[in-house]
């Protein structure tokens, strides 16, 4: 389907397996740690086995990025958040915040396997897309496949990514908007 | 898999047999053993060029000139103890100077140091590694060591390297936007993210070095961007003395904290080494026609131009007083990033043509006026004549803006 025939050597399981090992302790670790701090280590870990797995497959530039964006800069801001608000409040899992999220969260999880099986059925495994290939070639590995994935997203995928563009634009705009409520403040509220 | 290594690296043009692995492991130690040298020799070299600039001796009793000064502290550091504040988050404090360090030592395995080698039949590239992503990895490694410091600010439990902790995250964070965007400009004019292609387009002599064919406002912005990404001064609040004790290191103490020095120094020279690769060259030099010897002239080159702008770190660190917190952020967000936004656009533009160019070049400078523009009125708003907030002596707190904004506008 991908156009090349895939070979399984020793160190290519070796690196599925670590990368795999890496993903899952640190997806776990996300959801059953404790304190905030280590959940978004747990989610470092998680990204870093994903672009680890991303060079085994040759998308080196998507390993980068994957370190740069969500590493780098993602979760970098997660734990200034964290690190603001204090990590000393736990809160309590038996009273729940939002009436009925556990309905919600076990039908939102029903949709997502139920959407994630179809793509595994009717699509490419991996990507969930059609098929992985620009003007019908296949990606080539090693440093051309940067080139072909930029020819990509700006020729085809321009629309899609010009409307992501703007959509990020928007949640910046939107976000300033929210965090600038025009209100006189109570001097006692001013934490400086 | 043997046609995309070798397209990445000719050491593994006839597949990986057992000479080849050799070479890496011997490469990889010779790497590090000359970084670690390199460390030894650099922390010497900026405490007696200091002393010098400062009228004073420095390090002389350890050694001709003192240069054994560091291995002296670096056995006192190991031998001290090693202390785990009691408010402590453990496994993080342990965590985080490791996360300094192994960026650190990552990020020189992308720079070239010479050309290639030719060794028992095999070519050797004088470089660790030369990976597809190549510069991006130096980007990764540096947004992972921002884990480093913040974590070991974090974990200590303590007010001062908390302060420190929010202060590294974001100002390492504002300064990889516009180290991104330089960056961006030499991977458009060279058409490769290889280290060892950037290296190639720049070796037909001095007006083919990226500091000259892309102006030099590319070359002043990452210099700037990458001291405020080393957190050494005049960019060295995160560290600063007189406001924090000593910034996110203030808890630490025995090896842990000379862990910490050492990765400060690791990234002194290496991204000096980086500023050479992508500006000046690299390797690239005039070589005289000796034989068997050829090779040995591009290393010398190359360090000769990591040692001058190792020298500069040293001197910008004597010369220039420390920025203030805001003029910091000032710097990075207001005129550091439109800059190389702007020129990134104006360099594509020359790039597909001259017309397209200085079409550019006329955005570039609309844009510049307007954002002039918003400044200005941002800056009236704030702290000019017509805001109720007249300041008498001192910059006013947070708080106090807000009300004064929010009251005018009513």
């Amino acid at each position: 389907m991908l156009g090349v025939t895939l070979q399984y050597t020793w160190p290519s399981i070796l690196i599925f397996a670590t990368s795999a090992l890496l993903i899952l302790v640190g997806a776990i670790g996300v959801i059953t740690l404790a304190n905030p701090v280590h959940a978004a280590l747990s989610l470092i870990m998680t990204l870093f086995g994903v672009a680890v797995a991303f060079v085994a497959q040759s998308a080196d530039f998507l390993a980068a990025v994957q370190i740069i964006v969500y590493a780098g800069a993602i979760v970098v801001l997660f734990l200034f958040v964290i690190m603001f608000l204090g990590v000393d409040r736990r809160d309590s899992v038996t009273v729940d915040p939002l009436v009925g999220q556990r309905v919600f969260a076990a039908v939102g999880v029903l949709i997502t396997v139920a959407g994630l099986i179809t793509l595994m059925a009717r699509s490419h495994w991996v990507t969930g897309a059609m098929s992985v290939s620009t003007h019908g070639h296949a990606l080539t590995t090693g440093s051309q496949n940067v080139k072909q994935l930029g020819t990509a997203i700006f020729t085809t995928y321009l629309f899609a990514f010009e409307a992501t563009a703007a959509l990020l634009i928007i949640a910046v705009v939107g976000a300033v908007m929210l965090a600038r409520r025009e209100r006189v403040p109570n001097p006692e509220e001013i934490d400086v | 898999m043997s046609s995309l290594l070798s397209s990445v690296d000719p050491l593994f043009a006839h597949g990986v047999p057992f000479a080849v692995v050799l070479i890496i492991l011997i490469k990889v130690l010779v790497g590090f053993g000359a970084l670690m040298g390199a460390v030894t020799l650099m922390i010497w070299f900026e405490r007696k060029a200091i002393s010098d600039m400062q009228s004073r001796i420095g390090p002389q009793r350890w050694g001709p000139f003192g240069m054994f000064q560091t291995l002296a502290d670096g056995l006192k550091l190991i031998l001290k103890e090693d202390l785990v504040p009691e408010q402590a988050d453990r496994f993080v404090f342990k965590l985080a100077p490791y996360l300094v360090v192994v960026p650190a030592l990552i990020t020189f395995s992308i720079v070239p140091i010479g050309g290639t080698l030719d060794i028992a039949g095999h070519q050797v590239m004088l470089q660790i590694a030369n990976p597809p992503m190549g510069i991006l990895l130096m980007l990764a490694m540096s947004g992972v060591s921002v884990y480093g410091v913040m974590l070991a600010g974090w974990s200590s439990g303590s007010k001062y390297p908390l302060l420190s902790s929010v202060r590294a995250s974001a100002q390492m964070i504002s300064y990889e936007a516009a180290l991104g965007m330089t960056i961006v400009t030499i991977v458009l004019a060279t058409g490769s993210l290889s280290t060892h292609n950037i290296v190639d387009a720049q070796s037909g002599g001095i007006w083919h070095w990226n500091l000259i064919r892309l102006g030099i406002i590319p070359f002043v912005v990452f210099i700037i961007a990458i001291t405020a990404e080393l957190n050494r001064p005049p960019f060295d609040v995160v560290e600063g003395e007189s406001e924090l004790v000593g910034g996110f290191h203030t808890e630490y103490s025995s090896i842990r904290f000379g862990l910490f020095y050492l990765a400060e120094f690791m990234n002194t020279i290496t991204m000096s080494a980086i500023i050479v690769t992508l500006f000046l060259g690299g390797p690239a030099g005039w070589v005289p026609s000796v034989a068997h010897l050829r090779w040995v002239f591009p290393i010398v080159w190359f360090l000769a131009k990591t040692v001058t702008f190792a020298f500069c770190y040293v001197w910008f660190r004597a010369a220039l007083p420390r920025f203030r917190y805001d003029q910091l952020m000032d710097m990075g967000w207001k005129k550091l990033i439109p800059l190389s936004l702007g020129w990134v656009l104006i360099v594509a533009g020359f790039l597909i043509r001259p017309a397209w160019g200085f079409l550019m070049v006329a955005v570039v400078l609309l844009a510049w006026i307007l954002l002039t523009r918003a400044f200005d009125l941002g800056y009236t708003r704030e702290r000019g004549d017509e805001s109720v907030l007249r300041t008498v002596g001192r910059r006013p707190l947070p708080g106090e803006v807000l009300r004064a904004t929010t009251d005018e506008e009513e």
